[in-house]
């Protein structure tokens, strides 16, 4: 597989600086750092994060990175605060600008998307699964690439949704096509009942099979297989679908 | 050497200390899949042993579930952090299904339906460390979880026990599977903390 040397170094723990907090729903919060020896990412790939109590405890989550692929020394992570998790309380409660935090990465070699790609790509998000999507998304911006992207994003309810106004703005300038679906709660004159993802919306705004898009879809693993088995249902092969699941437990992201 | 985390204590619990260092409890059952999970019908299904050029072994359903099964309780430790305690799941030994094969091969690697591989060493598939199961918790095991039938070899880290298991190709010398290709350990030893390429 083309890169794989990339994944034969030692993946070290490095100290990053919070320089920027941003509320990006009530629950969940972007987290900028500075990571002085940042060897770049790639879009999709995460890191693990490791929180370190006093008497020497430590916890230790994986978290996807938001920011486009970069050698640069900024990395951002959105967490989604889980009621009864360690790390992403303390992420998006406790953690102030100037804090450091501990961090292991890029993590991963699968789910990412690399510049030269040039076939349609079409990412499905579940909830908090849109934040390695969004690393695809402002990737392909960063590289000033013309890969034709759609975006279908299943959310609770239109307060839920990150990075609101840059998706709203992909939208508008027409580089990416985003498509919402609410499972809860829509907005005020929005034609489609509060429901789930079915086979017509898939044929509504997904990709058609004909021009062999690569997918990548991430949420909550029920999301991931009824999304997935759409995908297939509609002819797309099962090759070309990457995954990444979390499960009810799982702080990922 | 570790930063103190300015106001964290963390949720530790008591069970935690019988973990593999970094791991945490759960009770449900994640999932943790690279792609689609694969549907494979019983009358298509098979499993078998080869050598990369021959294949030494062949099992279908039917010859492979005639085989003397065990019912074992195992400890289940996720790269991700999870561990799960005393799961208990019903399969065919490894020692079973190598009975009578003589191979000079030390290391394996394992296939599944739907391209997912994974490299073992063979002497941690025998002497009773690792099953092809069926049946967990005393059901059938579901298709998000592997079935009809995954590798258990429960004392490595879970991507070590291939779901939606097809073959097992005999090796001399050892080769890196899907994830050992792209940034995990090549062995994954939970209590010597083998997450990731270059970890001792």
């Amino acid at each position: 597989m083309a890169g794989t040397t990339l994944y034969r170094r030692p993946v070290v723990w490095r100290v990053g600086t919070v320089v920027a907090l941003l509320d990006e729903t009530p629950s969940a919060k972007t987290i900028t750092l500075d990571v002085p020896d940042w060897p770049g990412h790639l879009a999709g790939q995460h890191v693990d994060v490791r929180l370190t109590a006093p008497d020497g405890y430590s916890a230790v989550r994986s978290y996807s990175i938001a920011s486009a692929a970069n050698a640069d020394n900024r990395i951002e992570l959105t967490v989604e605060r889980l009621t009864d998790g360690e790390v992403s309380p303390y992420l998006t409660q406790e953690l102030r600008v100037s804090d450091l935090l501990e961090l292991r990465g890029p993590i991963g070699g699968w789910f990412v998307w690399r510049a030269e790609q040039t076939e349609p790509v079409q990412l499905v998000a579940g909830g908090s699964g849109i934040v390695p999507l969004m690393a695809m998304i402002r990737s392909r911006a960063a590289a000033q690439s013309t890969a034709p992207f759609r975006l279908l994003y299943s959310v609770r309810e239109p307060d839920a949704v990150f990075y609101r106004d840059e998706l709203k703005s992909l939208s508008v300038d027409h580089s990416v096509s985003v498509a919402y679906v609410y499972t809860r709660a829509i907005p005020k004159n929005w034609p489609r009942p509060a429901s789930r993802i079915d086979a017509a919306l898939i044929a509504d705004t997904t990709w058609p099979v004909n021009l062999s898009p690569t997918c990548y879809v991430c949420g909550p693993t029920s999301f991931v297989e009824t999304a997935t088995g759409l995908l297939i249902a509609a002819g797309i092969g099962a090759g070309t679908i990457k995954t990444e699941r979390f499960g009810p437990t799982g702080d990922r992201k | 050497m570790a930063i103190i985390s300015r106001g964290f204590s963390g949720k530790r619990k008591a069970t935690d200390a019988e973990l593999p260092p970094g791991q945490y409890l759960t009770t449900d059952f994640p999932v943790l899949s690279a792609g689609p999970t694969p549907r494979v019908p019983l009358d298509r299904w098979e499993l078998t042993i080869d050598d990369g050029t021959n294949v030494l072994r062949h099992w279908n359903w039917k010859s492979f579930r005639d085989l003397p099964t065990e019912t074992v309780t195992v400890d289940l430790h996720c790269v991700t952090r999870w561990s799960k305690l005393g799961t208990s799941w019903e399969g065919v030994s490894l020692d079973t299904l190598f009975a009578d094969l003589k191979t000079d091969a030390s290391y394996s690697m394992v296939r599944s339906y739907g391209d997912y591989s994974t490299n073992v060493p063979i002497k941690d598939l025998l002497n009773n460390q690792a099953w092809i199961a069926f049946r967990f918790g005393g059901k059938d095991l579901p298709p998000e979880h592997g079935g009809p039938a995954r590798l258990l070899v429960p004392h490595l880290y879970l991507w070590k026990s291939a779901k939606w298991v097809r073959s097992i190709t005999l090796m001399d010398h050892d080769r890196p599977g899907f994830w050992e290709s792209l940034g995990y350990h090549i062995y994954g030893d939970p209590w010597r903390e083998q997450r990731y390429t270059g970890d001792r």
